[in-house]
């Protein structure tokens, strides 16, 4: 180490690789002192100016703000606060377009000052040495100071670096260097204001304890070495390095290379090798905080560029607009191609518009005349001259970056490390083929760093999912453990001999007897239609609610069964075209089966038929568009056809057969019928729940059954005898119970709705409760008496009773439920909600039968 | 004699590393499938089943047993090219059945319509939603891996799939770098 002081102190440095000698410009605002400027009418203060987290508001709108105030608080301890710049009022929390490339918008607080700048309560430190390392670093926390030199890294986390590492500091070292052309800041900064960086480097100086402090600072800048020889004359511990300008001179580990000789290891912190660098102004600003508790609030901005009539350096407020400043410094722009750029022209962005406020990293905004922009040259091939490579401070390899960014090769970026450039912009001067290199690294940064946080995402996705998995089964194996201990001990108790265990023993017995019973039935039943064994298995059912949803499942097992049938759907499809074709295809069935069973099976088969078709059309139908369609003339374009051939096609038959097939044609009706009725429960389900609670969409599906069924009756009584009557009376009983069919399926939307409107009115009290419960009967009185119309005609009274009971049970069911839901809708809260709730209950009833139906 | 030794000698050897080979074979027996584990490795996690597959870890399973490559909707082109250098098989365009528009979005919940039914929370693969019975839910976001999941089983339509806004840290460049030129 040194040897390191006895080469400083012969002025030797040492030399890091590459790096540009663009034109310096500095002369434009060098010779002209710092100007503060009078207040602006409104500071926008992003919430976020530094690396790490944004703090959160404490002050909220209209909320008077003295100068010095602090705005923002967080406990994150890479957080650090914003402040008030001036008094005033805090007119607005919302986002605005902040100082990035990316003309993002961010939450931003505007200020509007009033004027007098009065400062908060100010606790004026006379002596700082007496200060403990923790009020120190305190102080430089709460002051809100972030790394004045262009990153923005909270100051009190690198200040406290040291303690992290066991190693000792040997080198603190200012950075002055301020190598990019036209900035002038801290040059400036020095030469006015000498004696307060000072005392900010000798508090760095107790905090860090580190064994000499460096200033670097290039040889183009005289005036503001001779003051900083000037001011550490006395003081042993700071050695004053100037150093030959070269661009970029002023990045972290290239200074520490030319002053100490030292390179910093890809991936480490220069704390890890003992040195830690600060900026110069973050020194100044440092002791503004400590000795006179002036937190971060104002920054030396360099205003320059040709394009301004009176280029300067000024105290800029922090949140000032940047079109403030150049109204200040007298812009003239003279075309609509000159921009503005935020930062120096190597490293900084062109501002996406005038009113982004100076943040705490805004060293200089830059207005170029036109004559200053490069012309906007088109990119070229890399001719591989090598020029890139030999400029770059960081030793790496442009022209291979290069492609491998364009390649999108992330590992060779890696491997050629990327992460290693400082996006100085040398590579990008010299490259004769205008290719923007720096533009190229930038992206395959970005792009890398997403690629990590989407693997890290899907990592901790994968873990969730694992847990999840576990715990669902887990959950399974707890709840099949409680069954079994439940079932335990229920046996234990009925075993035990008390009273009670003998009254449940005989429910048990009474329970298994019914379930034999009902066994004994469904295998009686089993050879009849399915419909009727539907029906009947609800017959005289202990609680109507669950009888109906046996029926429900029945008819849906059926439905899957049949679906399984081996019958080719485009036979099918040709059906649907050709009604014709019914007839030669029931044909054969007949022969072969035996005479009673024939018409059955006949009836299956057109059945597994009709359903396939409605099947075939839900799939057509997406739900969407199914809740468009408009439900009762859709209804009834479905069934006009239908109509019209159900009877020409029994006159067909009746007139060309006997009495067979006579039958044949009987269960094709039925068939018919029940393919219609399935159409149509699929068909109105949806447009049902559209129509919500609407008891017309109801009746209006229901009306042109009923015109139906005397229709075909009809046709069939003028054409055949008492036989053919019989087969009428098999016809309308088919009808009536597609009729009873359709509304179990159809009926369930819409009770539904109506049961959730019910509790609304049970709690308003109003006379709605009357109309609801009207609607809801009045479509099952229009239509029950119409199916037993049809079926007493010619039917036992059993079907009848199983209709009247069925009808009864849907009516019993829509009284009892509401009592479900009635806590959900209590008074006003919201009929909307209810709507909701309703709308939903349908949609999820609709689609499940869909699902149904497609399996 | 000399013939019975070399058969000797080469029995014995033989019988040796027969022993050893059968000895490695229990000793460092390898639990499941490490090419799926590979693959899984490959795969984005969204859980999304839209490779018809309940979660990626089924889907690797799958592939490391010969199913097709280019399911996988959510990792795209990127994933499949992966995937086909793992197992060094020919890149395959991105199956159409399974194609959609694979920008990174979260689910989001419109809070005044949720009724608290929690259908959502048991359809979320990775617990990313939070809420119970008729209360409000929301999707941590953070967690959400955008795999769709949640939408259909919502029966007020009030989850919709919203792109991931860009933030500073996300942004990517585009603008040219700015050059100087000498001013004379």
């Amino acid at each position: 180490m040194n040897s390191i002081i006895n080469r400083i102190d012969k002025n030797q440095f040492w030399k890091f690789h590459g790096g540009i000698h663009p034109p310096e410009q500095k002369f434009i605002t060098e010779n002209k002192p710092i100007r503060t400027l009078p207040l602006p009418k409104e500071l926008i203060l992003p919430l976020q100016q530094h690396i790490g987290q944004a703090g959160e508001l404490i002050v909220s709108v209209g909320d008077k703000v003295l100068k010095g105030q602090v705005l923002t608080a967080s406990n994150h301890p890479m957080a650090v606060p914003i402040h008030a710049p001036t008094s005033g009022t805090i007119t607005a929390i919302k986002d605005a377009t902040i100082a990035h490339p990316s003309a993002l918008q961010e939450p931003c607080l505007f200020l509007a000052p009033d004027g007098n700048d009065t400062w908060q309560q100010r606790n004026i430190c006379t002596d700082y040495h007496k200060l403990s390392r923790f009020e120190l670093l305190e102080k430089i926390a709460n002051a809100g100071i972030a790394g004045m030199g262009g990153a923005g890294f909270p100051t009190h986390i690198k200040a406290n670096s040291s303690a992290a590492h066991s190693k000792r500091i040997e080198f603190l070292i200012i950075n002055a260097a301020e190598c990019e052309p036209y900035i002038t800041a801290d040059d400036l900064l020095i030469r006015e204001q000498s004696p307060t960086i000072i005392d900010g480097i000798n508090i760095l100086h107790q905090l860090i304890n580190p064994e000499y402090v460096l200033i670097g600072i290039e040889d183009n800048k005289p005036e503001a070495i001779k003051t900083l020889q000037n001011a550490t004359k006395d003081l042993e511990h700071i050695r004053v390095c100037v150093i030959p300008t070269k661009y970029p001179s002023g990045g972290e580990k290239q200074l520490i290379q030319i002053l100490t000789g030292k390179e910093i290891p890809s991936g480490f912190l220069p704390s890890s090798q003992g040195i830690i660098m600060q900026n110069i102004a973050t020194c100044y600003a440092i002791a503004d905080a400590v000795i006179n508790d002036i937190p971060l609030i104002k920054r030396v901005t360099t205003v320059t560029g040709l394009g301004l009539n009176k280029p300067q350096n000024v105290w800029a407020l922090l949140g000032t607009p940047v079109n403030y400043l150049l109204e200040q410094c007298e812009y003239q722009p003279q075309s609509n191609k000159q921009r503005v750029i935020m930062g120096g022209p190597m490293m900084g962005f062109t501002l996406p518009s005038g009113n982004v406020p100076v943040v705490k990293i805004t060293n200089c905004v830059l207005a170029p005349s036109e004559k200053e922009i490069a012309a906007e040259n088109t990119e070229v091939e890399c001719i591989r001259c090598g020029q890139c490579a030999d400029v770059c401070p960081a030793q790496l390899l442009p022209q291979e970056l290069q492609w491998s960014a364009k390649a999108k090769d992330h590992e060779q970026l890696e491997t050629l490390n990327l992460f290693d450039c400082i996006e100085c912009g040398a590579c990008a001067y010299v490259c004769p083929s205008y290719i923007p290199l720096v533009h190229y690294y930038r992206i395959g940064k970005a792009e890398i760093r997403e690629q990590k946080q989407l693997e890290i995402k899907a990592e901790k996705a994968k873990i969730r999912f694992e847990a999840r998995k576990l715990r669902l089964e887990r959950d399974k194996k707890a709840r099949e453990e409680k069954q079994r201990k439940a079932a335990e001990a229920r046996k234990a108790r009925m075993n035990s001999g008390t009273p009670e265990a003998k009254n449940e023993m005989s429910a048990v017995a009474a329970a298994l007897a019914r379930v034999k019973a009902k066994k004994a039935q469904t295998t009686d039943t089993a050879t009849t239609t399915p419909q009727e064994q539907a029906v009947e298995a609800s017959e005289k059912p202990k609680n109507p609610q669950i009888a109906a949803a046996i029926a429900r499942a029945k008819a849906k097992k059926l439905a899957n069964q049949n679906n399984f049938d081996t019958e080719n759907p485009a036979k099918i499809k040709d059906k649907q075209d050709n009604q014709t074709d019914n007839k030669t295809e029931s044909k054969p069935a007949l022969e072969v089966s035996p005479e009673d069973k024939k018409a059955k099976v006949a009836a299956t088969i057109a059945k597994a038929k009709a359903k396939k078709l409605a099947k075939e059309n839900t799939a057509k139908e997406t739900p969407s568009t199914v809740t468009e369609e408009s439900d009762a003339p859709a209804a009834e374009t479905v069934k006009v056809p239908d109509v019209v051939e159900t009877p020409k096609l029994t006159e067909a038959t009746v007139a060309n057969e006997d009495d067979k097939k006579a039958k044949i044609a009987a269960t094709i009706a039925k068939a018919k019928a029940k393919k219609l009725a399935k159409e149509n429960t699929a068909k109105e389900t949806p447009s049902t729940v559209t129509e919500e609670s609407d008891a017309p969409a109801a009746e209006t599906v229901k009306t042109p059954d009923v015109v139906e069924t005397p229709k075909v009756t009809e046709a069939n009584v003028k054409n055949v005898d008492d036989k053919k009557a019989k087969i009428a009376a098999t016809i309308a009983k088919a009808k009536a119970k597609k009729l009873a069919k359709e509304n179990t399926a159809k009926e369930v939307p819409s009770t539904v709705t109506e049961e959730s409107d019910v509790p609304a009115t049970d709690t308003s009290k109003a006379a709605n409760t009357q109309k609801v419960a009207e609607t809801v009967k009045a479509p099952e009185i229009i239509e029950t008496p119409k199916v037993t119309d049809a079926t007493v005609a010619n039917e036992d009274d059993k079907k009848a009773k199983i209709a009247q009971a069925v009808a009864k049970a849907r009516a019993k069911k829509e009284v009892t439920t509401p009592t479900d839901s009635k806590d959900t809708s209590k008074n006003t809260i919201a009929e909307e909600k209810k709507k909701r709730i309703a709308e939903a209950v349908a949609k999820a009833k609709a689609k499940k039968q869909q699902r149904s139906e497609l399996t | 004699m000399s013939i019975v030794i070399a058969i000797l000698v080469i029995g014995f050897i033989a019988l040796l590393f027969g022993a050893l080979l059968g000895y490695a074979s229990i000793r460092f027996k390898v639990e499941g499938d490490p090419l799926a584990e590979q693959i899984d490795d490959l795969l984005p996690q969204t859980q999304c089943g839209q490779c018809g597959y309940p979660g990626c870890k089924p889907y690797a399973d799958a592939v490391a047993n010969g199913e097709a490559i280019n399911k996988c909707a959510p990792g795209g082109e990127e994933t499949i090219k992966k995937i086909a250098e793992l197992m060094g098989v020919e890149v395959q365009a991105l199956d159409e059945n399974h194609a959609t528009d694979n920008t990174p979005k979260v689910a989001f919940i419109i809070e005044e319509d949720c009724i608290g039914c929690t259908k959502c929370i048991q359809a979320c693969p990775v617990d990313a939603i939070i809420g119970t019975t008729k209360q409000m839910h929301t999707v941590i976001v953070d967690e959400c891996t955008g795999c769709d999941l949640c939408v259909a089983p919502c029966p007020v339509d009030c989850i919709e799939m919203r792109p991931i806004e860009t933030t500073k840290q996300s942004w990517q460049w585009d603008l040219n770098s700015i050059p100087v030129t000498q001013v004379d």
